[in-house]
């Protein structure tokens, strides 16, 4: 088993080094240069007709070196300049992502206050998932090709095909004309007041657990039909076992591994989800911080927003694959 | 002697006979898969859409009359106007091309990108396979709406782009499918006397490997066209996609008309119904397709919920022991 972890952790190494050459290369293939938004800005703010020089600019965010110099930099293996130009390193490795181009913030701390949002949406969602998924994944398959059966299938194609934007659409328009009733989109910190807090994310965490619901549903159907037709099964059966025992204690704890660690594999979408979600429903979480660092070129967020994240389902990736191999005796760990 | 010749011609004789795999698949999708076969005919009727959108649609996309905007559902405008007073029948059949055209060439190329990479990383094992692997776990670390974000904002908008960056994101990550299948294949006997008989590696790729794991291809093709479709839709939704005034559903929810549809209610409903109804088509048949050219899932060992309910219930009629 201690093997296996550093093999699994090893692997990881090339990993996060090529998530972070593709973050960094493929940002800045981003046409449109934040400096010269940066400039008319500026020109704009200052109004005293002091406009900034778009070179001094450019040197003081350390866009003027070479690429792989910049790449350095921000990994942290080459030193970086600060203002009085003493060179220190600086970078992801001494724990820095660098600045936001626009707000005076750096990314940490930007990131570290939208992060409990996401997290929040996306645990939440999560929970909506599994509560619908699993009972009615497991009533389709042990009435496999019957009437439940498709009704629970539909329901589960259902939840794929349906956009979660489009219902979420659909509940800013019709309840305000019928009802006279939105939802909230004022955030409210759970902090200030908690109660209100959940209320307000129990909407958009139905919406997004949707998401990954139906996926579920149908690999806890998959594996449920996979398990019960196995031997074990048959002999509980034979035992005179109640339904009841044989579907929940047999069958449905061995289906569940695998599912387990497809949820593990969802979380990349629960993520990308939260972009669309946030963005309807007003909440200041990860998903529209790195719609926002789009549309303002803001490039040390929008690397810091994606190896974040990569990061994140690299880690639950590596959780997923340890708890199944301690899980499941049958997987072999070399 | 002369038996077993016998039985081995009847077997090739009976394997002559199979028919061709798709109309295989099409004849078992009538017969085992209604679900399956629901999707099939939204599909069908979507395709049909798409080509006559000209001959069908009252009214051009774009065409513009402000003296009917924001008109409620109607005889002359069946499902009602926009806010600059565009037919939205008209536009949610023109759609409709959009849509099955990212659907369908999206699809295309994720197939196509999944299987190179499959082949080659799948075929050459070693250094190559762990080298490409790794690329394909970095870029699956990404959720994939950042990633089409992201490259969207490079390549920027258009239809083209979006088959692009939609198709080969996919493609990127299905590729692991189709590499474990060739690695499943690679072992074969037939695949080892085509090498020693001097076969070129892209005749044994193209003529022994490829053949064999055409039900995987398959199978991304068919599961991929719905997603794609969703993401195009959402692409367009938040403004990165499809540029107005093309009709497509995604952008049709977005933009100046949001601003409208309290007013009119319709705006909201329409495009979004008919993105339901196609993706849930494409899921079902994508489905259907999938169970039947996965063997796995074949029936064959005891339905649970026949056979062994109906044991269950023999038990439950036996008189219990005391």
């Amino acid at each position: 088993m201690r093997a296996y972890i550093i093999r699994r952790v090893a692997l990881m190494v090339p990993t996060l080094f090529l998530v972070t050459v593709l973050v960094f290369c493929v940002i800045r293939l981003i046409p449109g240069d934040v400096i010269d938004l940066m400039v008319a800005e500026r020109s704009d703010m200052a109004g005293m007709g002091t406009t900034m020089d778009a070179d001094y600019i450019r040197h003081l965010l350390g866009l003027d070196v070479p690429i792989h110099i910049q790449y350095g930099r921000w990994l942290g293996v080459i030193q970086t300049p600060d203002a009085e130009g003493n060179l220190s390193f600086n970078g992801i490795f001494q724990g820095n992502l660098g600045s936001s181009l626009w707000m005076d913030r750096t990314v940490i701390d930007e990131l570290g206050d939208r992060l409990p949002v996401s997290l929040e949406l996306g645990a939440m969602s999560l929970m909506v998932a599994l509560l619908f998924a699993l009972p009615i994944g497991t009533y389709s398959a042990i009435r496999q090709d019957t009437i439940g059966d498709y009704i629970g299938r539909t329901i589960a194609v259902l939840a794929i095909s349906v956009p979660a934007f489009w219902l979420a659409t659909l509940l800013f328009v019709y309840p305000s004309i019928y009802l006279g009733w939105t939802p909230p989109v004022e955030y409210i910190p759970i902090a200030e007041n908690p109660g209100a807090n959940l209320v307000q994310f129990i909407i958009p965490a139905v919406l997004l657990g949707m998401l990954i619901s139906g996926t579920t549903m149908r690999m806890t159907r998959t594996m449920m039909l996979e398990v019960l037709r196995q031997d074990y099964i048959r002999t509980a059966w034979s035992k005179g076992l109640r339904e009841r025992i044989v579907v929940v204690r047999h069958a449905l704890r061995n289906a569940l591994i695998p599912v387990v660690s497809m949820i593990g594999l969802l979380l990349p979408i629960l993520i990308g989800g939260t972009v669309v979600i946030e963005q309807i429903f007003a909440l200041p979480g990860i998903g529209r911080l790195m719609l926002t660092s789009i549309q303002m070129r803001d490039y040390p967020m929008l690397s810091g927003v994606n190896v974040l994240t990569a990061s994140f389902v690299l880690i639950c990736n590596l959780v997923v694959d340890l708890t199944y191999a301690w899980l499941d005796p049958r997987v072999q760990y070399r | 002697m002369d038996e077993t010749i016998r039985e081995v011609a009847l077997v090739a004789e009976g394997v002559r006979k199979q028919r061709p795999m798709l109309i295989d698949v099409f004849v078992r999708l009538v017969r085992e898969k209604p679900l399956g076969l629901v999707g099939g005919v939204i599909v069908l009727l979507l395709i049909i859409t798409a080509i006559f959108a000209d001959v069908i649609t009252p009214y051009t996309p774009t065409e513009q009359s402000l003296a009917d905007r924001l008109e409620p559902p109607s005889a002359t405008h069946l499902l009602g106007t926009d806010n600059l007073g565009r037919d939205l029948l008209s536009r949610i059949i023109y759609g409709a091309r959009i849509s099955i055209t990212v659907g369908l060439a999206g699809s295309a190329l994720c197939t196509l990108v999944a299987t190179l990479i499959g082949l080659i990383s799948g075929f050459a094992g070693g250094k190559t396979d762990i080298i490409i692997q790794r690329f394909v776990d970095a870029w699956m670390c990404f959720p994939p709406l950042f990633i089409f974000l992201t490259v969207m904002a490079v390549v920027g908008q258009g239809l083209w782009q979006v088959i692009f960056v939609l198709g080969i994101a996919r493609g990127i990550g299905q590729s692991r499918v189709l590499r474990g299948a060739v690695f499943g294949i690679k072992e074969n006997v037939y695949v080892e006397a085509a090498r020693a008989v001097g076969a070129s590696t892209t005749r044994t790729l193209l003529r022994h490997i490829l053949p064999n794991i055409m039900a995987p291809v398959l199978t991304i093709f068919a599961v991929s066209s719905g997603y794609l479709i969703l993401g195009e839709a959402t692409l367009s939704f938040l403004g990165y996609g499809i540029p107005p005034p093309t009709p497509s559903w995604g952008g049709m929810l977005s933009g100046a008309g949001r601003r409208f549809m309290q007013q009119a209610p319709w705006l909201a409903l329409w495009p979004g119904l008919a993105l339901c109804i196609v993706v849930y088509g494409m899921n079902m048949l994508g489905d259907a397709i999938r169970d039947l050219l996965d063997p796995r899932l074949r029936g064959g060992l005891g339905r649970y919920s026949g056979v062994e309910k109906r044991r269950a219930k023999q038990r439950a009629r036996l008189p219990q022991r005391s």
